[in-house]
């Protein structure tokens, strides 16, 4: 019997992968499709708008005071930050000279928040690489300590609205040094932790290392900020670049890597948590009696017509707050410029011809907060 | 034909049999139980949490719950799944490794059958059950599952080689009882009582530290354990081949899952740590009373056990192409260079301690290629930037 060999060569089609909305390591609810050929992504298309909530418009229909609490649902795992993004743009619009011993406050806790996010952060990148659990409960246990004590200042675990526009909305507690040094002490240990888990981890360095690599170039042109750029080698920190709050009184450097991969930015991360505590430890120096807020502050907040674009340094990046005032105690027009939606924007360069394995961590290396990419 | 089964003169062979099967499968599910609650008890302080405490004293009743709760649970199977391969494959899991008990000795004598050829009767057995993970994968009708399947065919035959390539080295130079007529010394046998028998003063760890190692690591790929649990990866195919599994097969899978675990533990400790018979054999001739072998048994089981808990505990997963290539490109070459050895020791009869060296030089070359893999990857070639192109949605 002959043979027919020209037969031989089939046809082979990729197969398309839908990863999420309902899957443990997309970090909420974001989807995308894989096209993969055999274990090798060879396309990636994202989608988001699973969490959409209208927040902007909502904020659009309530007054100055009331968005605060919309900003901390944006950005769950930071809402100090976001919160700070939003009064401090109310503030540009209104003219409101903040007090120095509210600016101190505010450093503080965005400083603690963006410990307790990276911490967040790390607990999971670790699930996504594979270890079961362990450094999930590590970072949880850190993070815990920290959110305890925002509930002591605040009254609420997540959803603070604490900060207001010209300050903030009460005193801390009188033990308020102490007990950030207390928390402090512990993220030191939280740190090292992780150091001795992963960062000297063999297989955690086999899978983390020249993954999801993307050049300085692309990253600017991605727009992309946060440790994510700074880990391109990128030394892109708001806190030095366009010095807001105290940070220009304060001593720190711009913590960069420059391999751009999945380690760099694990690394770039881990190392602004001990930045930030000694950050915190110089802001605790500094920290006088004093008022917190301006004396003459109206009960009802009114804008005058403007526009200001204020942008900070969240955990994730560049927290934007873009705000039309028409006058009245509304804004016109909000727009929150999320860091998570620019840095997702390059998770399709990141890793296409890498193995779905590493999408995930990829994926995961970006650390981004659905509720933020989607509002 | 008749046997004797627990001091019962002229029992039936056929009767017998059906006997100690029965009597190792309740064992084998009420310890396997056990092992459940053990691991998450384990891991539990591993990462400062307490586990079960709330079902019965300290948590134990917690896997009769999750048992009566799966077994209570629908028997689902998704509409386009291939019927036949999707309802067999707990089967082709569960029904090997239960097989694989019969040659497993506990303490001496008790064991289901004592079989000349016992360990090569283990491995091929454990091995059919790579058949039924890819059926799982294949019949669900479900792309991480059949990733996962792909994913479990490819591990689980890379691994075999090393596993058994591991166990042969160990057979090969295993001193037997030398025959009382010629006074011979003879050497080689695949008998686990007769490797368990032969280790009553040293135990094989001695002599072989690097077949040991190669041993743990393939063991936990056989086993689908961290590092190496790629085939059922959480994070990323979402439970694997078992995706689409509910209730009781799904428990199958489960049940089959600790049981294997078991039956790897047992045969490390009887092949490496000497079994029921070192260290008694350092102190007088005959072995131990029953319950002493037990006890000895038990803790060497449970040490490999922990070790495997431990490891799940504190490592990440690896990416299959690392998988791959580890096993291909370190752990086959070494193994095969260790049964080299053992031969020629086997052939010459140079003094055993030959064995020992190469083995440790065996495990420092297993090193330094990891850490050198490691520390100094090969650039991977640059990811694609060009953006055109469109996944169908």
């Amino acid at each position: 019997m002959v043979v027919d060999t020209s037969a031989t060569e089939f046809e082979t089609q990729d197969l398309l992968l839908n990863v999420g909305p309902q899957h443990p390591s997309t970090h909420g609810v974001f989807r995308m499709v894989l096209e993969i050929d055999g274990e090798v992504v060879k396309d990636l298309v994202p989608y988001i708008g699973y969490l959409h909530r209208g927040a902007e418009k909502l904020c659009e229909n309530n007054d100055f005071r009331q968005g605060i609490g919309y900003m901390d649902r944006t950005e769950y795992l930071a809402a100090h930050n976001a919160e700070l993004s939003y009064v401090m743009a109310v503030e540009a619009l209104a003219e409101i000279e903040v007090p120095e011993r509210a600016q101190w406050i505010r450093m503080i806790l965005c400083e603690l928040n963006r410990i307790s996010s990276h911490f967040m952060f790390l607990g999971a990148f670790g699930v996504d690489v594979g270890v079961f659990g362990t450094p999930f409960i590590y970072g949880w246990r850190e993070r815990e300590r920290i959110i305890d004590l925002f509930e002591e200042i605040s009254g609420d675990r997540m959803m603070f609205a604490y900060f207001r526009a010209g300050g903030l909305a009460w005193e801390v507690p009188l033990n308020f040094p102490e007990r950030v040094r207390e928390v402090l002490e512990s993220a030191r240990q939280g740190v090292k932790d992780f150091d001795g888990l992963l960062t000297q981890n063999e297989i955690f360095i086999a899978r983390t290392k020249n993954v999801g690599v993307i050049t300085a170039d692309d990253a600017i042109e991605m727009g992309m900020s946060g440790p994510t750029i700074r880990a391109s080698g990128v030394p892109l920190d708001l806190r030095k670049t366009e010095p807001y709050l105290q940070y220009d009184q304060i001593e720190f450097e711009t913590i960069t890597a420059d391999g751009g991969d999945v380690f760099d930015r694990y690394l770039v991360r881990l190392q602004e948590i001990s930045q930030s505590i000694d950050l915190i430890e110089q802001c605790l120096e500094r920290l006088e009696d004093g008022p917190i807020m301006p004396e003459k502050m109206p009960r009802m907040l009114r804008l005058p017509e403007g526009e200001v674009y204020i942008r900070t340094e969240a955990p994730r990046g560049e927290y934007g707050i873009y705000m039309v005032s028409k006058g009245g105690n509304k804004p016109h027009r909000l727009k929150v410029r999320s860091a998570c939606l620019s840095n997702l924007q390059a998770l399709k360069q990141m890793c296409v011809g890498q193995y779905v394995a590493d999408a995930i961590i990829v994926l995961g290396s970006i650390d981004i907060v659905l509720s933020e990419v989607d509002r | 034909m008749s046997t004797e089964i627990f001091g019962f003169d002229g029992v039936n062979v056929w009767v017998d049999g059906l006997v100690r099967v029965l009597l190792i499968v309740g064992f084998m599910t009420v310890v396997v139980m056990g092992l459940i609650y053990g691991e998450r008890k384990i891991l539990a302080r591993f990462q400062q949490r307490l586990g079960p405490t709330r079902t019965g004293p300290v948590g134990l009743l917690q896997s009769v719950a999750d048992a009566l709760k799966l077994v209570g649970k629908e028997d689902l199977r998704p509409r386009n799944a291939d019927a036949w391969t999707f309802e067999l494959a707990p089967y082709l899991v569960f029904v090997p490794v239960f097989l694989g008990f019969v040659i497993v000795p506990f303490v001496l004598d008790w064991q289901v059958r004592i079989l000349e050829l016992g360990l090569l009767y283990f491995v091929a057995v454990t091995g059919i059950n790579i058949v039924g993970w890819i059926m799982a994968g294949w019949g669900s009708d479900n792309r991480y599952a059949m990733i996962g399947g792909m994913r479990a065919a490819a591990q689980g035959i890379s691994y075999e080689l090393p596993l058994v390539l591991s166990l042969l080295a160990v057979a090969m130079v295993v001193e037997v009882p030398s025959d009382s007529a010629t006074g011979e010394s003879l050497r080689g046998s695949l008998n686990l009582n007769e490797i368990i028998a032969a280790q009553a003063e040293i135990p094989n760890l001695v002599w072989q530290p690097l077949v040991l190692i190669v041993f743990f690591i393939a063991a936990l790929a056989e086993l689908n354990r961290t590092p190496f649990d790629i085939p059922v990866g959480e994070s990323e195919v979402v439970g694997g081949p078992f995706v689409e599994y509910s209730g009781i097969r799904w428990s199958m899978f489960f049940l089959a899952e600790y049981a294997a675990l078991l039956i790897m533990s047992l045969i490390f400790a009887a092949v490496f740590l000497g079994g029921w018979a070192w260290p008694a054999g350092l102190f007088q001739d005959d072995p131990w009373p029953r319950w002493a072998q037990a006890l000895l048994v038990t803790g060497k089981a449970g040490l490999f056990i922990f070790m495997v808990f431990w490891v799940r505990a504190s490592v990440p997963r690896l990416r299959i192409d690392q998988l791959m290539s580890f096993t291909w490109k370190i752990l086959l070459p070494l193994m095969f260079a260790q049964v080299l050895i053992n031969g020629l020791v086997l052939v010459y009869d140079w003094p055993e301690i030959v064995l020992t060296v190469t083995g440790l030089v065996g495990v420092l070359v297993l090193v330094m290629a990891v850490d050198r893999a490691v520390r100094h990857p090969r650039p991977r070639p640059a990811p694609a930037t060009q953006l055109e192109g469109e996944a169908a949605s």
